[in-house]
């Protein structure tokens, strides 16, 4: 009894993250898009991952910085180290302390970070926001559906109503993915906005889940290293463990009796 | 003893030798990160070849860049200065103090010519027009002042090393010429180094 | 070494008496890994093993991670990225020391429990008890710190939050708390000194470990019936106990390998289930996260601490008596630690004969209990101060006390234990049978 309750116990002790609970606005409404890189054998979707940067670099540039992404990551999108060296030079110009000066940006740099109208930086945004949580702050939604950062910006660039109010001198927007519902960001996305070379679709909603993913990728770029890396450890501890276990069984064989019982 | 304890005798420590191995396989696999993350990481990885642009470096003078934390010369030499270089090649790679072209984008035993401690030259230019040279005296590693010393090539203010228009040394306490980088042309106007 | 009579350590060749003549560490190691250990351990015996391995995971994981920090306020956060970026492997290493801290927590928990229900508290193991505390109260301690350094905004205002309970103490609260800060708030020198102090901590951990395992090889280890291992002669020994190498330490690494593939897959696939988002936004003094909610593994006291407000007529009383000196935010700090100390008063508060949860019939239900107790207050820490959670927040409080301090010292009295083995070699053979092979030992 003790033992089947304490299991239950430890597993559900194991299972409450803090963060379930913490941004508890029941009204936001996150929906759960199927991102390829979600669950544990889940990878980049290098197309996706270039429109979003395409995306990033021709709208929330405008406005937001990355100020921790180096730029010379971007070969990890597929792109060649010449592409990476006209990207950063025709996009960016970063202040450069041994010219005393601006110059057009390199690989070794970062994305510039852009606090010009006080816009949050994005490098880290899609961790630092969780679209799930719960029920009940038990964090099972986190662990069936994950943490869901970037369902909710996908959710949050596709979730204006169009309705607008005034308040304080600002105009804020009303948001369904937004807490608290009102944002003071304009939307960003209009359908058709940004041509993409491929010819993908890009109504709002596409763009939406592209830039999400996008900046999943900015956020946590060593995403797939990680779950490979997990996915050995835990089949070789799983081995690991079935040789400990036959070793003791028989280390323990000659000093226990031949009547088995249950604990 | 009977076969079938010598067999299950076998069996036993077989497991064992299998655990035991995976033990270590696990310990290794566990370390081997551990050291790993002292090498140098993916920024400074990334600092390890810069490009430079020199269109703008007009013949007879020199930009100075730093390239893994030390400076690096890159001369651009006048008509002038390369025959003076080439006249200077004539006294012979043995009379020098270091007759080896410390040129790394050559083998380690290429004689210290001038044509040998010099870029090859982008189209439309001269042979022997670009000298690219790491900008630290071989002696105690100073840094060398450029279009300075008896040879018309640079000059360590240290301990007083002649260097002369292809970084040989010349005249003084440096035991090397200066050393050459891994340096290539990415397009005519910009060099690639390491 | 006292305790449990067994063979010991001697020095056959001329090298080794050489060495134990001088520096007997053979022997200590010896007698260290072969000590006798009661042969029907449970597996629940197994997470000071996992406790060990998360010490030294932190510790070897925490100097890696410190060879790419900066413990500065401008570039804390910046470095971390650095680590999650550039370090070769870094990102793994940062995440296996942030979800350790969570293996760590789980097992110290279990850990504890296990001890509160099997009596391991009881004489003669009170030091034993006493110093796993210190090292509970220090992982707290070091956990805490460490959550700081990363220089996000939960970093931050738990730093504010957490040392403003020491601005609660009468008199001299506002004086210690900017003695705690080096400045009037959370700024550089906190980071420093809690950098500094987050990488000292544990190795007076380690040495409080090796005083906890000194303290237990020398009044032997408790095991599930709470029955001691017969002393008399070593034969006698013998029949209740095995040595520690190889049969504890193999049944330990197999607990560990099976405990360490969910770590392994935690740290994979969801590394971040278990921290919070708003510690990927940089520290901002000017802006408080909507909800502070510390890490899971303080909840529960975090609970208790917010329980005891102004309107809890203990409260009230507290204060009248003491002319308002113990207001009720005091009044919450001093629960907190109360909630503690009364877990290290256990074998003191606890009056019964009977050591092991077993054979004690009315306690076991209290205990089972007093684990919900433990999960609901857990579950209230992370809710929002608010009705009802208030409510419930009072009466898990309340209860977690009450084991301690009331059912503890009543039980012992009017509770009928049931009957226990005589031996420990008498339960063993009960579960799995008297050995045939007991002639001839393992090899």
């Amino acid at each position: 009894m003790f033992k089947k309750l304490a299991i239950g116990a430890a597993f559900a002790l194991a299972l409450t993250p803090a963060a379930s609970i913490a941004a508890g606005g029941g009204e936001q409404h996150i929906e759960d898009f199927a991102f390829s890189f979600e669950g544990p054998f889940g990878t980049w979707d290098q197309h996706q991952l270039q429109r979003g940067l395409q995306i990033y670099t021709e709208v929330c540039a405008a406005c937001h910085g990355l100020q921790y992404v180096p730029l010379r990551d971007l070969e990890a999108l597929g792109y060649s180290e010449e592409e990476v060296i006209a990207y950063a030079a025709g996009n960016f110009e970063v202040f450069d302390p041994e010219l005393d000066d601006f110059r057009p940006a390199i690989p070794t740099d970062h994305f510039p970070a852009n606090t010009g109208v006080g816009a949050p930086d994005l490098s880290l945004m899609a961790k630092a926001r969780a679209g799930f949580h719960g029920p009940y702050g038990l964090g099972i939604n986190q662990l069936v559906k994950g943490m869901g950062g970037a369902e909710y910006i996908a959710s949050l660039l596709h979730g204006y109503t169009g309705h607008e109010k005034e308040e304080a001198g600002t105009v804020l927007y009303e948001n369904t993915a937004f807490p608290g519902g009102w944002i003071s960001m304009a939307p960003p996305l209009a359908d058709e906005q940004v041509e993409f070379a491929d010819g993908h679709s890009n109504t709002v909603e596409h763009m939406a889940e592209d830039v999400a993913a996008f900046l999943m990728w900015a956020a946590e770029p060593k995403l797939t290293d990680r779950k490979n890396a997990g996915f050995v450890g835990v089949i070789f501890l799983t081995v690991l463990s079935v040789l400990l276990y036959l070793v003791n069984k028989r280390l323990w064989a000659p000093h226990k009796g031949k009547l088995r019982k249950e604990d | 003893m009977s076969h079938a304890e010598d067999h299950e005798g076998t069996r036993r420590d077989f497991l064992y030798y299998v655990a035991g191995g995976a033990g270590v396989v696990a310990t290794g696999a566990a370390v081997w990160p551990l050291i790993n993350q002292m090498n140098p990481s993916a920024d400074v990885q990334a600092l390890s070849s810069i490009r430079v642009d020199v269109s703008g470096v007009e013949p007879g003078t020199q930009l100075t860049v730093k390239w893994l934390g030390k400076p690096v010369f890159v001369r651009h030499r006048t008509g002038a200065e390369i025959q003076e270089a080439q006249e200077q090649d004539a006294e012979g790679v043995d009379a020098l103090p270091d007759p080896l072209a410390r040129n790394f984008n050559l083998s380690a035993d290429a004689p210290a010519t001038d044509a040998n401690r010099v870029m090859p030259s982008p189209e439309g230019e001269a042979p022997g027009a670009w000298v690219v040279q790491m900008g630290v005296c071989t002696h105690l590693g100073c840094v060398p002042l450029g279009d300075a010393g008896d040879f018309g090539g640079w000059f360590c203010p240290c301990h007083g090393s002649h260097y002369d228009l292809a970084g040989r040394i010349r005249k003084g306490p440096a035991p090397e010429n200066l050393p050459i980088p891994p340096a290539e042309w990415v397009d005519n106007g910009t060099i690639k180094l390491g | 070494m006292s305790g449990i009579p067994h063979d010991h350590y001697e020095p056959k060749t001329n090298g080794e008496k050489w060495l134990n003549s001088r520096l007997p560490i053979v022997g200590l190691l010896y007698d260290t890994l072969m000590i006798p250990t009661p042969k029907n351990l449970n597996w629940w015996w197994i997470w000071g093993i996992v406790l060990a391995f998360c010490l030294a995971l932190q510790i070897v994981t925490g100097i890696i991670l410190v060879m790419h920090y900066t413990p500065h306020v401008d570039l804390a956060f910046a470095s971390i990225e650095h680590i999650m970026r550039n370090v070769n492997g870094g990102y793994f290493i940062r995440y296996l020391h942030m979800n350790g801290a969570s293996l760590f927590f789980v097992a110290v928990y279990i850990h504890i429990f296990r001890g509160l229900f099997y009596g391991s508290y009881k004489a003669p193991r009170e030091i034993t008890w006493i110093v796993g505390m210190l090292i509970y109260l220090m992982m707290m301690g070091t956990a805490f710190m460490g959550y700081v350094l990363p220089w996000g905004q939960m970093s931050f205002w738990g730093a504010t939050v957490i040392t403003g309970l020491f601005g609660a103490i009468p008199f001299v609260g506002d004086a210690i708390q900017t003695w705690l800060l080096g400045g009037p708030a959370v700024d550089n020198a906190t980071l420093n000194r809690f950098f500094s102090l987050h990488y000292l901590l544990p190795f007076i951990i380690a040495a409080l470990v090796v005083v906890h395992i000194w303290a237990f090889h020398t009044t032997g280890n408790n095991n599930p019936t709470g029955v001691e291992v017969r002393r008399g002669s070593k034969d006698e020994a013998k029949k209740d106990t095995l040595p520690f190498w190889p049969y504890f330490v193999i049944k330990d690494l197999f607990a560990l390998a099976v405990i360490l593939v969910v770590f392994w897959a935690v740290v994979g696939f969801m590394p971040n289930y278990l921290g919070h988002p708003d510690n990927y936004i940089e520290a901002n003094p000017l802006v408080t996260p909507a909800h502070i909610v510390p890490e899971w593994y303080f909840l529960p006291f975090y609970a208790i601490l917010r329980a005891f407000t102004g309107e809890v007529w203990v409260v009230q009383f507290a204060s009248f008596i003491t002319g308002g000196i113990v207001d009720a935010k005091f009044f919450g700090v001093l629960a907190m630690f109360g909630a503690i100390l009364a877990m290290a008063l256990a074998p003191w508060l606890d009056t019964s004969s009977v050591r092991s949860g077993k054979y004690r019939p009315m306690l076991k239900w209290w205990f089972y209990l007093l684990i919900i107790d433990f999960f609901a207050l857990m579950w209230l820490g992370a809710m929002p101060a608010e009705e009802p959670y208030a409510t419930f927040s009072l009466i898990a409080s309340a209860y977690w006390f009450a084991y301690f301090f009331v059912i503890l010292p009543i039980l012992g009295v009017i509770e009928k234990p049931l009957a226990q083995p005589e031996t420990i070699e008498e339960d063993f053979n009960a579960h799995y049978g008297k050995a045939d092979a007991d002639a001839t030992p393992a090899e």
